[in-house]
């Protein structure tokens, strides 16, 4: 396995970040590395086919998939018969096991969707009837003063809750970069920097790219906000992709204390609504807003989201409010007019969308790639001789797990571990060293950031930002 | 598998403060004095300020490395210890701190434990300024570090939020790598401007735009008028916190105004043996401040080896707006030291009062200008008018 910015790529899997891509076709080239299209290439990759995964951005999982609210959802309110709620409720059970195998941090909280008025409350044996649907028998409504005592600090005016305990945090950074990983090391070439600008068809594909050509006989679209746009170059118009963006505050981890469970609101006639969860990282996240925009590049946050979200924030859990901010972020979901995943296969062009993704796709992509793969079988890919992925152990961001600065051994095998650099997030130089020396390598501070936590916290920078900057480059050069 | 030792005094943070008491408490033979910095070099934020003035009194020439020279030798010559790159992650007791450093995990106990750990700036997420995310977005902090210790590369075009003396800091410092400062941008009517750059007042930053890198900001000013600057680079100056991380979880009592422990005269904070100095009281200040407020915990750090028990809190002392905090604001031992007092709008020779369950206990007229980046200081005679097992004293204006 090779990085290489020239696009000289070896046998076995390869990054390649700039040049010209390889000549020769590949078996199949999946577009977007989201934490669907990783997925797919981590489940393509047990096959023994050339596969390619390519991206306009440097990084995976660096369009949608970062901004995600990483709540990994029993599927309990979906749309009882979609197929959102099959793979859902797939990929709950698979994303769980994987996670316990490579690392990915998972706390199981629970969740509580908390009644504020009547009509909530209301609404609750409808939501647990709905559940039961899914396929999802834990969900119970609990009394106010149950709540009460389950979250102390929660505002006044909570009637009850529904009680879904197998909702859970996990770490929706490294979840793609896993998949990624596992599937370079698997033989996938992983090309960023490649913007698909046009395919051309006949027996196979030739994809247009910022990087020039590449062939392919499969192709499979997991574009996120952009998966409308290549299916209209495959000539389909099945769906229209408008972002939908969600704006996000991320506050302090000394808030950790004030909430113990995921609090969801109890979904209404305008949408799913705000909720505050703890992070896998030890903050407390006050979002998503949902404000449905034409540009899908707005990611940025305005004054009235951020303002709408405090008010919010406000009533559900008031001392969090008092607490200092440490990110504000927005994430753009890629919404369709249809309430179901729009994952559509065309045989005949060997080409497969998974489109239509919303923020349950973080929790599906296990079972959506099982799926894609299905589908690419039923369009005549083979599939025989399929293997194990090489397995992969993450490096662990997770608070509740035992991470490098407090790990005795570690620091005694490797001093680099005791060295810490970013002070907020407790990261040390020897994590650092090793998020650039790893398969997936971080194509900006920012992508360093999501491998290792480092300039995630409080200080935004006014610590450590210099020296994990200086780190950085000394790492790229 | 930490180890665990024993110490007479753990300072923890190497800046003015920290060094200062430590120097003193050494000096004064306090036993095994070790201060603890999570940085490579000690020094705190000085290390950082290329710019003069530092010292007390004031010296031109003395900037922030010299200084940070003359606080540690006087530390390490008193016969403390400064122990750098080991970083205090928490606590396994009420004086025992959990420490990592490239030799380990530690458990180290105290007969008393001196948190010095100083100030940051609050960045622009916690300023909640909307708009993108790019890259060129700093703090003054960052700046400082990024040009004096590391050389990096900074924008050409650079926009200073704040028109603070920390801003004319960050001022000189984007010249001296390079940069044109196309603005100093301040939501306040007025502020002291640097020759050459214009100073847009009662103007806030409303967005900031660029996809990767920063390509502009909004500003807003209150009569309404609108508009984009051109830039690569935007620092936010200013608007201090103290890093209080350690203190809450610790379980020390903060102070709602200056976000710090809140401390009595003697620096004493709600845990017992725990004493907190320094810019962690109050945000910063200057460095001689922080130092004198070091020097002077020295003195009961050593009551409390001596065995001098832990007195009860006393009644808090909090302020009414416009003023924004008091430091100390506790009022166990009464008319110990001078109070710091801080004000959110400039006030032209304000009648301050104070006043303890409707009783008013002092009143007085101070013939100055109170800006809102400097503290007032204030001689604490008139709290021995303090009823000791009373309610809240609460500072006012007229």
């Amino acid at each position: 396995m090779t990085v290489t910015g020239s696009g000289a790529v070896t046998a076995r899997g390869a990054v390649t970040t700039g040049g010209a891509l390889p000549a020769g076709e590949y078996d199949v080239t999946v577009v977007g590395a989201g934490v669907v299209g990783t997925a797919i290439a981590r489940e393509l990759a047990r096959l023994p086919l050339r596969i390619a995964l390519v991206d306009a951005a440097d990084d995976v999982g660096e369009g949608t998939s970062k901004a995600n609210t990483a709540i990994l959802h029993t599927g309990f309110d979906a749309v009882p018969g979609s197929l959102e709620s099959r793979l859902v409720r797939d990929g709950y059970r698979l994303l769980s096991a994987y996670a316990a195998e490579t690392g990915i941090p998972v706390e199981p909280l629970g969740a509580l969707l908390v009644a504020w008025d009547e009509e909530q409350l209301a609404a609750l044996p409808g939501l647990a009837e709905k559940a039961v649907r899914n396929g999802y028998h834990a969900a119970r409504i609990v009394p106010a003063a149950e709540v009460r005592a389950r979250e102390p600090e929660l505002g006044p005016g909570a009637l009850g809750a529904l009680d879904v305990p197998g909702e859970s945090v996990v770490c929706s950074w490294t979840t793609p970069l896993a998949y990624a990983t596992q599937a370079v090391r698997s033989g996938v070439h992983l090309h960023l920097n490649c913007r698909v600008r046009n395919v051309l068809s006949d027996q196979a594909h030739t994809l247009v790219t910022s990087r020039g050509p590449l062939r392919t006989r499969y192709l499979v679209n997991a574009a996120g906000l952009y998966a409308d746009e290549i299916d209209r170059l495959l000539g389909h118009e099945d769906f229209a992709v408008t972002p939908r963006r969600g704006q996000l505050i991320v506050f302090d981890e000394l808030a950790r204390g004030l909430v113990r469970h995921i609090l969801l609101p109890v979904p209404g006639a305008l949408g799913k609504g705000v909720l505050v969860s703890p992070t896998v990282y030890g903050n407390v996240m006050l979002g998503p807003t949902a404000e449905d925009l034409d540009d899908k590049t707005d990611t940025g946050s305005t004054a009235g989201g951020l303002a709408l979200l405090r008010e919010k924030g406000r009533r559900i859990l008031p001392a969090l409010l008092e607490e200092e901010v440490t990110a504000v972020y927005a994430g753009l979901r890629a919404a369709t007019g249809d309430d179901d995943y729009a994952i559509r296969s065309h045989p005949a062009q060997r080409y497969v969308t998974a489109g239509g993704i919303r923020s349950t796709g973080l929790t599906a992509s296990m079972a959506i790639a099982a799926h894609v793969v299905e589908l690419l079988a039923e369009a005549g890919l083979a599939v025989s001789g399929a293997r194990e992925p090489v397995p992969v152990r993450m490096p662990n961001l997770g608070e509740a797990f035992l991470r490098p600065y407090r790990d005795a051994g570690l620091i005694a095998r490797d001093p680099e571990y005791g060295r810490i650099v970013c002070h907020c997030e407790r990261v040390t130089r020897g994590e650092i060293r090793d998020a650039l020396a790893s398969t997936v390598p971080p194509g900006s501070p920012d992508g360093l950031r999501r491998r290792t936590r480092a300039r995630a916290g409080r200080c935004q920078g006014f610590h450590c930002g210099a020296a994990v900057r200086a780190l950085f480059e000394e790492g790229r050069g | 598998m930490s180890r665990d030792r024993g110490v007479d005094v753990l300072v923890v943070g190497a800046g003015p403060a920290g060094l200062a008491v430590a120097a003193r408490l050494a000096g004064a033979g306090a036993g095994r004095v070790e201060v603890l910095e999570r940085d490579q070099e000690p020094g705190g934020i000085p290390r950082r300020c290329r710019h003069g003035g530092f010292g007390d009194p004031v010296r031109p020439w003395l900037d922030g490395p010299a200084y940070v020279r003359q606080a540690l030798r006087a530390a390490t010559a008193a016969g403390a210890t400064v122990r750098t790159g080991v970083s205090a992650t928490g606590w396994a007791g009420p004086l025992t701190l959990e420490t990592t450093s490239p030799a380990g995990l530690e458990r180290i106990t105290a007969r008393a434990v001196v948190l010095a750990t100083g100030a940051r700036e609050r960045p622009r997420s916690a300023r909640l300024v909307p708009g993108t995310r790019p890259a060129g977005v700093l703090t003054t902090g960052e700046l400082q570090q990024s040009v004096h210790l590391y050389g990096q590369d900074i924008g050409r075009r650079a926009v200073v939020v704040g028109a603070e003396p920390v801003a004319r800091h960050a001022v000189h410092t984007l010249r001296r790598a390079g940069a044109q400062v196309v603005a100093m941008v301040t939501d306040r009517p007025r502020g002291a401007a640097v020759p050459g750059v214009p100073l847009l007042t009662a103007t806030t930053l409303g967005e900031l735009h660029g996809r990767g890198r920063l390509s502009g900001v909004t500003v807003r000013h209150a009569d309404g008028r609108c508009g984009i600057l051109t830039c690569d680079t935007v620092v936010f100056t200013g608007d201090w916190i103290p890093d209080h991380e350690l203190a809450r979880r610790g379980g020390v009592a903060v102070d709602p105004g200056t976000r710090g422990p809140s401390v009595d005269a003697s620096f004493r904070t709600s845990a017992p043996g725990v004493f907190a100095v320094g810019n962690l009281l109050h945000g910063v200040e200057r460095a001689a401040t922080a130092a004198a407020e070091g020097h002077a915990a020295a003195v009961p750090v050593l009551a409390r080896l001596s065995g001098e028990p832990w007195p009860e809190p006393g009644p808090v002392l909090t302020v009414r707006a416009p003023l924004l905090w008091v430091a100390p604001n506790r009022l166990t031992d009464p008319g110990r030291r001078p109070l710091l007092l801080r004000s959110g709008e400039p006030l032209t020779a304000p009648v301050l009062t104070a006043a303890q369950d409707g009783r008013l206990l002092w009143r007085r007229r101070f013939p100055v200008r109170m800006a809102p980046s400097r503290s007032l200081r204030l001689a604490s005679a008139w709290t021995d008018r303090v009823d000791r097992s009373g309610g809240p004293v609460v500072l006012g204006i007229g």
